[in-house]
């Protein structure tokens, strides 16, 4: 893509300029505060990993950079310009793209009306250019090494992890700076995750900010390069990939203390009564009706 | 990128091509039409006068009654929304062109641009406070329909005395008027209503909106996941409150023709259940429910099975008390042959 070469180029002359920048942002909603004074800093060409528990505020977090609520404390910057979301076309054309969880896609809609949902092509007379629309979406979805036959498809028959790839995809077609992924992992099996973790590495090689958000220490250390942890709305670790290894991450998302008094707990639990017994002693599942 | 899941060169073969008859088949419009070829044949041979080539314009002007308002009404339900209130909006339509330009004296077309922007207004205050609430479009529209049609009545009564508004047939503007709205011509023995060419127009301009242009993907979109749609950027709110807009442009179009079909005098109390029809038609022609999916041209199908049956139960010589019995009967058949339908043509 032209538009991402163009920002490759702008990151090898600037890298250490943030893009998306948060100073002490907080949000609240009514007398409940879900984000208390947390700053971020998203650069071009590094992976910012946000972890956290659930209900930790990563959703929120991302909700405000991704504009669909405006933040009610603290600065939002976009290329160190001063920004208040109050919708996510504004924020997406600020360069900000954002694939959510719960995927961004119309399920009854085909491949090729997604991908370019909100960005469609036409030709004459606002007639949309069905050919071109999906000629781009075939090349830019082998490209990634998904390959969907028929782009008539709805994307509701489609797996998570090709649905996720298309969401993937679209944003970095339409010249996305930054790339914000909610849990893009969170609902795959093993050879699905890392295929969309190995195009997330593909997006910041190519020049994005990448923003992604995931409970999972395992996923985030293949491939961050920048750590935050959130708990109860703040943030309690904020740490460069140098600084930290995949146990200290592991122990400082599950709470260290926290897991290891659970670990104390479980050893309570007489294992033995759950494990399976020998084949030579077949169980026998005794009816109700025998024993009496 | 080489992983095993997926081959980006390598030549996939998990799906065959769709041979055209499987295609057609996955149509949302298929049902309606297999119905409507049902009907047909059906009443051909049982009712005598429905083979008769005369009565096929009194046909479809039964159905194009109801497929005008069947077009917008079938693009509200792919857009997520209903509205129970495009009945008796219809009926406020006429009336208020009749009374403004009655009681005031005035030219027919200007009481008809008043008719037409307070259409839009009705239309623009449901999609308002449908999306300023989050209520479902089925409560606030409920709401609009108690609302009109109590209005209807009342204020016809107040000015005119009566439950139908004054004539208006020896004003200014009433004969060009009538010639856009409800004048008829012959064609090949068949006479034809001015309405059903209308219809037509109105199927083939909403279906190319609906399929081939950027705001009939948006109402796909807000219909099928309108919080995906509005990540997009796709302008949720002004869709479906445009797509409100719609249905009140039309409901004054259908209004003019039932103000100027009946010599300029309208029944306040008109156009109740109505709205039901509407539904019918774009549910038979395959819009779901729920959103997301559906047709203009079955919706115009829906409707075109409507008029063969409501003309077929009198020219087949039976009771017309039948007709509401069997369009139940319809609505229920096409239906299921639709899901059914659909379910074959998804798993070839």
């Amino acid at each position: 893509m032209t538009t991402t070469k163009g920002f490759a180029s702008e990151a090898a002359s600037s890298p250490t300029t943030p893009v998306v920048h948060l100073e002490d942002v907080g949000k609240s909603y009514g007398n409940i505060q879900a984000l208390r004074g947390v700053s971020l800093s998203v650069r071009q060409g590094e992976i910012t990993c946000v972890l956290g528990d659930n209900g930790a505020g990563k959703s929120t977090l991302i909700k405000i950079i991704a504009g669909l609520h405006a933040h009610t404390a603290g600065t939002l910057s976009v290329n160190g310009e001063e920004r208040h979301f109050s919708s996510p076309r504004e924020s997406m054309d600020s360069g900000i793209a954002t694939v959510y969880q719960d995927l961004a896609l119309a399920p009854l809609m085909s491949v090729w009306r997604n991908f370019f949902l909100g960005n469609e092509l036409t030709k004459a007379f606002g007639t949309l250019d069905a050919t071109r629309m999906k000629k781009i979406t075939d090349g830019e979805l082998t490209k990634m090494g998904i390959s969907i036959p028929n782009l008539e498809q709805p994307v509701g028959m489609l797996s998570g992890g090709q649905r996720q790839c298309i969401a993937i995809a679209r944003a970095i077609y339409f010249g996305a700076k930054v790339l914000i992924l909610d849990e893009p992992t969170a609902a795959l099996g093993v050879k699905q995750s890392g295929v969309v973790l190995k195009y997330i590495v593909k997006a910041r090689d190519a020049g994005l900010g990448v923003v992604f958000i995931t409970h999972n220490p395992h996923h985030a250390y293949l491939v961050g390069n920048h750590f935050v942890v959130l708990k109860l709305g703040r943030v309690a670790l904020d740490t460069h990939r140098a600084d930290i290894t995949l146990e200290q991450l592991t122990n400082e998302m599950a709470g260290g203390s926290e897991l290891e008094a659970l670990s104390h707990e479980l050893r309570g639990i007489d294992a033995e009564a759950v494990v399976v017994r020998p084949a030579d002693e077949p169980v026998r599942i005794q009816s109700p009706l025998e024993s009496t | 990128m080489a992983s095993t899941i997926a081959t980006p060169t390598g030549v996939d073969d998990r799906v065959s091509t769709r041979s055209i008859g499987a295609r057609l088949l996955s149509r949302p419009e298929i049902g309606s039409l297999v119905g409507a070829a049902v009907i047909l044949v059906f009443f051909l041979i049982s009712a005598a006068p429905f083979r008769d080539i005369n009565n096929t314009g009194t046909i479809l002007y039964g159905a194009a009654l109801i497929g005008v308002m069947a077009v917008p009404v079938s693009l509200l339900m792919v857009g997520g929304e209903f509205d129970l209130s495009a009945g008796v909006a219809v009926t406020t339509g006429g009336l208020t062109a009749g009374i403004v330009a009655y009681q005031f004296s005035l030219n027919v077309w200007v009481g008809m641009a008043v008719s037409l922007a307070l259409a839009l207004l009705i239309g623009l205050f449901n999609g308002w406070l449908l999306m300023r609430t989050g209520l479902p479009s089925f409560l606030v529209t409920l709401g609009t329909f108690f609302i009109l049609q109590g209005v209807n009545i009342a204020v016809t009564r107040l000015t005119s005395g009566a439950v139908a508004s004054n004539s208006i047939s020896d004003m200014d503007g009433f004969s060009a008027a009538k010639a856009v709205f409800a004048s008829e011509f012959k064609l090949g023995g068949i006479t034809v209503k001015i309405i059903i060419v209308w219809w037509i127009l109105f199927v083939a301009l909403a279906a190319w909106v609906l399929l081939k242009t950027k705001v009939g993907n948006w109402i796909f979109a807000v219909g099928g996941d309108a919080a995906a749609a509005r990540a997009v950027g796709v302008p949720v709110k002004k869709v479906k409150i445009g797509l409100f807009m719609t249905v009140g442009f039309f409901a004054w179009f259908t209004g003019m023709q039932l103000l100027f079909n009946q010599n300029g005098v309208v029944q306040s109390g008109e156009g109740v259940g109505k709205e039901f029809l509407y539904i019918i038609a774009a549910v038979v022609g395959g819009c779901l429910l729920t959103g997301g999916y559906g047709s203009v041209v079955g919706a115009a199908v829906g409707a075109l099975i409507f008029g063969m049956v409501q003309l077929g139960v009198v020219y087949a010589g039976w009771n017309p008390d039948w007709f509401k019995a069997f369009l139940g009967v319809m609505l229920l058949l096409a239906t299921i042959v639709n899901l059914v339908v659909k379910k074959k043509a998804d798993a070839r």
